[in-house]
């Protein structure tokens, strides 16, 4: 297998008179950088920034809901802070985690060199810290930041927005220019530089889960930009997109948001299931159950993720036909969902399991978004989504589905692949303790929002009725103790960096299977520099 | 399938991509400062940023496709990278569809369901009858339920015209394409140089078509759903005839300067020609479903 011995090509970039792939030193390191293992890691380290100023705002939403009254900060600021914690978490932080795996593990999955389009790939990574620094500035302008929401429905992002309407406009189209330029080069990556022998149906999952993925962030990141552009010429130019004494319709901004929405929440969720579909066996220390079902079922929610936009609007006043069929599809997704789950635990079953940290978030994901996906069932169904609109159960269901889901897979992810990264173990008692700190933190933020949803308390509001107190106090402990517990994870990971631990073996765990643990631990920077011949 | 004895071009550290994150930056930045000063006949230093951000991110391609072709010319490229190039051009072209798709996706709302529900259609009865009871749905929406009156925009003359002019350039440009396969040099040229005039052309047709539209018929994009829906369709279509016919002038200035491309190898000729193809139906949806029905 290739070690970390450079190639004979010779190369003719502009700026670099001596010719090997080594790293260069210094901050010219990362900022020219073509190496998918360093765009990877910056990456990841942005998406854990943004986590912890993401959290920082979800703490204030919390400080602020821990008694009722309006305690510590103003209507219009705890709007800023939902409308930023919500952009921040979804384009900030479990995006880029996931776009800096793939970084990480596509090509030496497949077998690869590299990503297929390396320059781009940097490209890709050095927009969003600058996105994001447009989009955070705006908290320090005059009428502060954005506050329509993460889903900026028009009006209140057209007439009822403040001078922060444009910069986060063109924020967002930053986003989406970085996004699509990464799932263009994930999807090439797969589709091109697949080592001789790796054939469509020996893909890892998480290689198959991101194809997808990328797919479908292809075909709705431009929907969103497209949105985007409508609010800013309804705002700026005088259109009437959103507007109906122009012939336009605030309802229409619902269709086009959530066309791109809700492809986008599976975007956050696809890789999820390709991880855990990593994870799972090799600590169960048996083969994947159900392979092909697996490939099926992420295409078929794929699928079905562009014909059920509507059931985000039940409430907006459609034809029942369209109720009747936005439920229905809605609903079928829990099957290939069902099949997903099935199967993991059909692994599991009679499997020789382990229960090292990666393994068990990987466990707490299946239980905790299976929790998610049944209120997301519950949710569906038209009559009942009339009493649950816009209360806290809703944010119960997507902070079970994107926290204990998305954010959790990404740290198993992180915990089962730290050692390949970085060559040492991680602190397996450190980890365990976060873990369990996670675990029952993150039930007591977020379960008791089912209750208090469920008795009509609404989101997205700085104050609420009295008899919501206590559980409203009790949410915020488990919040603050939630996050917490993450400076545990970023202890693990900095003992990791400074390389404190433990050597780790090539295979690194006992079960694993797969190209990235037949190459050493650190990987070398560059990996299959000739491919590998897949049997 | 995979061509395991050639290596895979993996380029070493470029600065190029930074530049244009940076170029990015200014153009966002800028054009939001820009945006909040325009509207309200404000000067501020957004329009600079903004200026300063287009010229660094021409720099920046320049400098980028200037690294490509060289290596290129060295030969560096497997046949493994050029299906990268191609694939990745037509994802691009995908996600340009898509983008497309959101104004086509609010023209067809406007036109099936919310004007039609603003005049009381089916169970909106009410709606047109308490919000603006002597608004009539038509389309075009010539007098919107707010009031404000323009007229719709014809589909003979300049508009069609239009339309021939860029139909012929796809086949013209299909022509050239045809020349450089068979090493027909001068036919390469001439008919690469006649689409781009053909390109040129439309876009003077369309600019003379907004000044109609804003001084004579009062067809504005502040005048209503159609209004925006015309002006953004048509706006962001004639933005990539110019992107196209820039690039499309890119490539005959590589052929007449450096001779550049062979029968073989001329991924840039294809990509730009793909782009000029989508560019084209986009036309013909747009003249439709914009400007006939």
């Amino acid at each position: 297998m290739s070690t970390n011995e450079h190639s004979a090509t010779a190369h003719t970039d502009h700026d670099h008179a001596h010719h090997d792939h080594k790293p260069g030193g210094g901050i010219t390191r990362w900022l020219y950088t073509t190496n998918h293992k360093d765009i990877g890691t910056l990456y990841l380290l942005f998406s854990l920034l943004m986590f912890f100023i993401g959290g920082i705002f979800a703490m204030v939403i919390r400080a602020e809901l821990f008694q009722p009254g309006l305690q510590l900060v103003q209507p219009q600021f705890f709007n800023q802070m939902t409308t930023l914690h919500g952009l921040i978490m979804v384009f900030g932080a479990v995006m880029p985690a996931f776009v800096g795996l793939a970084n990480w593990l596509v090509p030496m999955m497949i077998g690869a060199p590299d990503m297929a389009l390396p320059r781009m790939n940097n490209w890709s990574f050095w927009i969003l810290p600058f996105s994001f620094t447009i989009l955070l500035s705006t908290l320090f302008m005059d009428g502060g930041a954005p506050a329509a929401g993460w889903t900026f429905y028009a009006p209140l992002s057209t007439k009822y927005s403040g001078d922060s309407t444009a910069f986060f406009v063109f924020a967002v189209h930053l986003l989406g220019i970085s996004s699509i330029m990464g799932a263009m080069n994930v999807i090439v990556t797969i589709f091109n530089l697949r080592a001789p022998g790796m054939t469509w149906m020996k893909l890892p999952l998480f290689v198959w889960t991101w194809l997808i993925t990328a797919f479908l962030l292809i075909a709705v990141m431009p929907v969103l930009a497209g949105t985007v552009t409508m609010v800013l010429t309804d705002k700026y130019f005088g259109t009437s997109f959103f507007d109906a004494a122009g012939g336009g319709d605030p309802i229409m901004f619902q269709h086009i948001f959530w066309f791109f929405g809700h492809p986008e929440v599976y975007i956050m969720i696809l890789p999820a299931f390709g991880i855990v579909s990593s994870i799972v066996p090799t600590f169960a220390r048996k083969p994947l159950f159900g392979y092909e079902s697996m490939v099926w079922a992420t295409s078929s929610i794929a699928f079905l993720s562009f014909i059920v936009w509507m059931h985000h609007m039940f409430t907006t006043g459609m034809p029942v036909t369209a109720e009747l069929f936005f439920m229905y599809s809605t609903m079928l997704i829990a099957v290939p969902t069902g099949v997903k789950v099935f199967n993991w635990v059909a692994t599991m079953w009679r499997g020789a399991m382990t229960f090292e940290t990666p393994m068990m978030f990987a466990l707490a994901f299946i239980v905790l978004f299976t929790i998610g996906g049944f209120s997301g069932l519950m949710l569906a169904i038209v009559p009942a989504d009339f009493q649950y609109q816009d209360t806290y159960f809703v944010v119960a269901h997507f902070h079970y589905v994107l926290v204990t889901g998305a954010v959790f897979s990404i740290v198993a992810a992180v915990y089962y692949w730290l050692p390949k990264w970085t060559g040492v173990m991680y602190d397996e008692r450190l980890g365990q303790l976060h873990f369990w700190c996670s675990l029952v933190s993150v039930n007591m933020l977020f379960f008791p929002m089912h209750f208090v949803g469920l008795a009509g308390m609404p989101r997205r509001i700085p104050d609420y009725a009295l008899q919501f107190a206590n559980f409203n106090a009790f949410i915020s402990i488990g919040g603050f103790l939630f996050g917490l517990s993450q400076l545990i994870f970023l202890a693990v990971i900095f003992k990791a960096i400074r390389r404190k631990g433990v050597k780790a073996t090539d295979q690194v765990w006992e079960g694993a299977e797969g190209l990235e643990w037949t190459i050493p631990s650190p990987a070398p920077y560059h990996t299959f520099e000739t491919p590998p011949h897949v049997k | 399938m995979h061509n395991s004895s050639e290596k895979y071009y993996v380029p070493s550290q470029s600065s190029w991509p930074i530049v244009g994150a940076v170029a990015l930056f200014l153009i966002g930045y800028g054009a939001a400062h820009w945006v909040n000063d325009f509207t309200r006949d404000r000067s501020g230093f957004g329009v600079y940023l903004l200026i300063a951000g287009l010229a660094l991110l021409f720099f920046m391609l320049a400098g980028w496709f200037k690294n490509v072709i060289s290596e290129s010319m060295e030969g560096l490229y497997s046949a493994q990278m050029d299906r990268s190039f191609r694939q990745g051009m037509s994802w691009f072209i995908f996600s340009e569809v898509m983008f497309f798709m959101a104004f086509f996706g609010a023209l067809f709302y406007a036109r099936i369901i919310s004007v039609p529900w603003l005049g009381g259609a089916g169970a909106k009865a009410m709606t047109g009858e308490i919000l603006w009871p002597h608004f009539h749905a038509v389309w075009p929406l010539i007098k919107t339920p707010g009031g404000t009156e323009s007229h719709a925009m014809p589909w003979q003359g300049a508009p069609l015209y239009n339309t021939i002019i860029l139909l012929a350039s796809s086949v013209t440009l299909h022509f050239a394409h045809v020349g450089l396969e068979q090493g027909k040099r001068l036919q390469l040229k001439i008919w690469l140089a006649i689409t781009i005039l053909l390109g040129a052309a439309f876009l003077y047709q369309q600019v003379g078509e907004y000044i109609h539209a804003y001084h004579e018929l009062g067809l504005r994009l502040n005048t209503g759903v159609y209004g925006n829906t015309f002006f953004l369709l048509t706006g962001f279509h004639g933005f990539h005839v110019t992107l196209g016919a820039i690039l499309l002038s890119v490539v005959f200035l590589r052929i007449l300067l450096k001779n550049h491309f062979t029968p073989e190898r001329h991924f840039v000729f294809q990509a730009a020609s793909w782009y000029w193809h989508f560019v084209d139906v986009v036309w013909l949806t747009l003249f439709v479903v914009v400007y006939i029905l």
